[in-house]
């Protein structure tokens, strides 16, 4: 397969996974805000900053916006198009990588990015509002389901679809990192156990990773946050635990280039490898010792490693020359799809 | 009241009426169907079909335009018929005439012979923007040069067939017609076996068979063919990437090509794989950074020098844009003469020389009445339709004539063909022309039909969809009613 398409396959994906991703947290936030009483400017800028960060856009929020209300936030998240990691703008990305490759996937897979991104771009904020953010958020949710889901049934399982799988589970990993990193303050200060607004913000974020009656179902109890991170980072089987996601990513990457467990033959499958083994050979007082911003902040950093491996190793032939002391990636950026390779005009 | 109830053929060759009052046979099935339907039905249909292309994304990008919007080629819905036997004669004179020119490709960058029996004069083909001096004795795999060609085709008052233009470089639109094709065949399913029309979809698998025929010798088999594309920016990407996938090719840019030891390769995650046939949708000037345009981005370094080493074949070759030059049309059917010993079967429209004094003098005496083209842009760019110029504009292409007047030739202001197209809920007459898609492999071959433009500003005779041109679906005939 061409390295360019391999490119486009799995940016196409990690665009697509992330806009359901941001519609998830936002949507969880609003919801939690719903069970709380009414809230002054202080406390929605309290319930607004740990989502921009975990979405790693902090910073350009504050170019753009002077007050951290919902409106502004639900705005610069969805449809602002200078927010590069904008819902809007991850789908029309996903839809220009899946333009670039459109002879490879499937015509049911291009017509329904195609279909997403259209109704996308038909959207305003006002629209949003009237209807309800919640069920926008849903149509976000859903294409993305329904994108996936078309995907599998109609794309043959060869390398192609591998590299979909890798691009998925990578920015699924690392929201889920994001997610739990931007929360870690509550974490913190472990709340007691009568604290209602503790439980209820655990119980948002397991919701946002559709995670609540997955765990309710395994732990049979109480949310807890100790137990909230084990499930989310340690669970074998929940499809959004790093872990499982991390398993998951490493099985493609092997599939790929036909190596063999517990050996590599690239930078991609030792980094990957190597992070699967640890997950799998963790339990929670593991990261409790490292303390959990730590933990996260590593985590990140090794998925960034591996997507920078993917990057040298697949998607780009020509070897790249040795960069000059490369800043050590900041662990809040997202990884983003690499300029400069983009085709210009005619 | 029916929606061709009120119809006005006007004093212009009707392709569906002789009369006002008279339909011609061919299309009296057609005509009955569209009485039966109301405006109600009929525009559910057409949304239903316009939904559909956009849904598919079957759109152009437009340049002007910052966004990068892309928009639907507009379609009508009724569709163009033509009866065998004319189409026979179309098909036999599009075929001479390819003869022709791929016998006047090789002599110009072989012997030369046609020039120095000055059949043609020698400095109208070797001034030629698109003459490629690089090209001169280097061989081409079959002696084929033209591989693909979109000849446009126009009628005039009597309804006789012309040639208005070859189109041998990197024709475009060929998408449209098979998915104009597919559409008409959801919106109105019972016509075409009612009707009779022959069918066009075997077009890209004929494409893929001359692209593997033309391969190099030394070629794996099944040789591996891929298309070039400028990318996805380019305003016909929707067409690369449809005929890549019909074809079930790769589609590749510049980037993902590279040429070692004369040989191309292209860049895959296993490594790099070689490739035989390039089907290339860029221009010659972009191909290859180290013969022609040194800034270009989209071409393959070295690409030209494996071409000339034979290690790849490119579709169309190199240099074919000399043929396509407004000058050298002129002189077709004297090729045909020289080569092939026949009477032209299609005419051409008379052309008019503004290098050739006595000539230019009469264009300039009569701009009001001519169309003036440049003789190397395409698209309907850089022309002007005397009739319907202010004086200004003429004043403004005189000088330009007078300036470069190699650059400029013009033609009679033909009064083209009109259709019935609807507008706003009724039909009404609009000037069409007809682009047939010949391809020349071991055997020419015309997918019966081609792409009819309509042009659907009222008056206008600009088919071209850069300046507001749409489509229809075209039927050819088994019968000839």
């Amino acid at each position: 397969m061409l390295s360019r398409v391999a490119d486009s396959l799995y940016w196409m994906s990690r665009y697509a996974e992330r806009a359901e991703n941001i519609a998830r947290i936002l949507d969880v936030n609003l919801q939690l805000m719903l069970d709380l009483p009414k809230l002054g400017p202080a406390e929605q800028k309290a319930l607004w900053e740990p989502v921009l960060r975990s979405t790693g856009d902090h910073s350009d929020f504050d170019k753009h916006y002077d007050k951290m209300t919902s409106d502004n936030v639900i705005d610069f998240l969805t449809l602002n198009p200078k927010n590069q990691n904008s819902i809007v703008n991850c789908i029309t990305t996903a839809r220009e990588n899946a333009r670039h490759v459109r002879e490879q996937i499937s015509l049911e897979m291009w017509e329904e990015i195609n279909r997403t991104y259209l109704w996308m771009k038909s959207q305003t904020l006002k629209k949003i509002m009237r209807q309800g953010p919640y069920e926008f958020f849903m149509q976000v949710k859903n294409a993305s389901h329904l994108f996936q889901g078309i995907t599998d049934g109609t794309m043959t399982h060869g390398e192609d679809w591998d590299f979909i799988q890798v691009g998925k589970h990578l920015e699924r990993a690392d929201m889920t990192t994001r997610i739990l990193d931007a929360n870690d303050e509550i974490f913190v200060k472990q709340p007691s156990k009568t604290h209602t607004s503790g439980t209820l913000h655990w119980s948002a974020i397991l919701r946002s990773c559709s995670s609540h009656d997955a765990y309710r179902k395994f732990y049979v109890a109480q949310v807890e946050p100790d137990k909230v991170v084990e499930f989310l980072i340690l669970n074998e089987f929940f499809p959004r635990s790093i872990r499982f996601c991390a398993a998951t990513l490493n099985d493609a990457l092997r599939r790929i280039s036909g190596c063999k467990e517990e050996h590599f033959t690239n930078l991609a499958e030792k980094l990957a490898g190597r992070l699967v083994a640890e997950l799998n050979y963790s339990a929670l007082e593991d990261i409790k010792t490292v303390g959990m911003h730590k933990y996260m902040d590593e985590l990140q950093i090794k998925l960034h490693g591996i997507g920078d491996a993917i990057f040298r190793t697949y998607l780009f032939s020509p070897p790249l020359p040795v960069p000059e002391a490369e800043p050590e990636p900041e662990p809040a950026q997202k990884q983003t799809q690499k300029q400069g390779k983009a085709t210009v005009a005619a | 009241m029916a929606l061709l109830d009120k119809y006005q053929p006007g004093d212009f060759f009707d392709e569906m009426f002789a009369s006002e009052n008279e339909v011609r046979p061919h299309y009296s099935a057609l005509f009955e169907r569209f009485q039966n339907l109301d405006r109600e039905e009929f525009e559910s249909r057409k949304n239903a079909v316009d939904a559909a292309f956009l849904r598919q994304g079957i759109t152009f990008t437009v340049y002007s335009d910052e966004q990068g919007t892309e928009r639907i080629f507009p379609f009508d819905l009724m569709p163009r018929i033509i009866p065998a036997a004319e189409w026979t004669k179309i098909e036999t004179g599009l075929i001479q005439r390819m003869k022709a020119l791929n016998l006047f490709l090789k002599d110009i960058y072989s012997d030369q012979r046609i020039l120095k029996e000055k059949v043609i004069p020698a400095e109208d083909v070797l001034s030629a923007k698109h003459y490629r001096p690089e090209m001169v004795g280097v061989p081409v795999p079959k002696d084929i040069y033209i591989h693909i060609c979109g000849s446009d085709m126009v009628r005039d008052r009597e309804g006789t067939y012309f040639v208005l233009e070859d189109n041998g470089r990197c024709p475009s639109g060929v998408s449209y017609l098979l998915e104009n094709r597919v559409a008409m065949k959801r919106a109105f399913p019972h016509l075409f076996s009612s009707v009779g029309v022959r069918p066009v979809d075997h077009y890209t698998q004929d494409l893929l068979t001359v692209l593997q025929y033309i391969a190099p010798k030394t070629s794996s088999y099944p040789p591996t063919v891929v298309l070039l594309t400028p990318g996805i920016y380019n305003s016909a990407y929707f067409e690369h990437s449809f005929l890549a996938r019909q074809m079930g090719i790769q589609i590749v840019e510049g980037q993902d090509l590279v040429v070692q030891d004369k040989t191309v390769y292209m860049r895959t995650t296993k490594g790099l794989e070689k490739v035989d046939t390039i089907y290339r949708r860029v221009d010659d000037d972009f191909l290859d950074p180290k013969v022609f345009r040194k800034d270009s981005v989209l071409g393959v370094p070295g690409l030209v020098e494996a071409y000339r080493a034979g290690n790849v074949s490119l579709a169309n070759a190199i240099g074919t844009g000399v043929a396509d030059d407004k000058v050298v049309y002129k002189y077709v059917p004297d090729m045909i003469k020289f080569y092939l010993s026949e009477e032209p079967i299609l005419a051409n429209v008379p052309t008019y020389l503004a290098s050739n004094p006595k000539e230019c003098e009469y264009i300039v005496k009569n701009l009001d009445k001519l169309v003036v083209k440049s003789a190397n842009e395409s698209g309907g760019y850089g022309m002007l339709v005397g009739p319907a110029s202010s004086a200004g504009q003429r004043a403004d292409f005189k000088q330009k004539i007078l300036e470069n007047p190699r650059n400029f030739i013009a033609q009679p202001t033909l009064n083209l063909s009109r259709h019935p197209s609807y507008t706003d809920g009724h039909f009404e007459g609009r000037h069409v022309d007809l682009r047939p898609y010949i391809l020349c492999g071991e055997k020419i071959s015309i997918v019966p039909g081609g792409l009819t433009r309509v042009a659907l500003k009222k008056g206008s005779l600009v088919v071209n969809s850069s300046q507001g041109g749409g489509s229809k679906d075209t039927w050819v005939l088994y019968g000839d009613s």
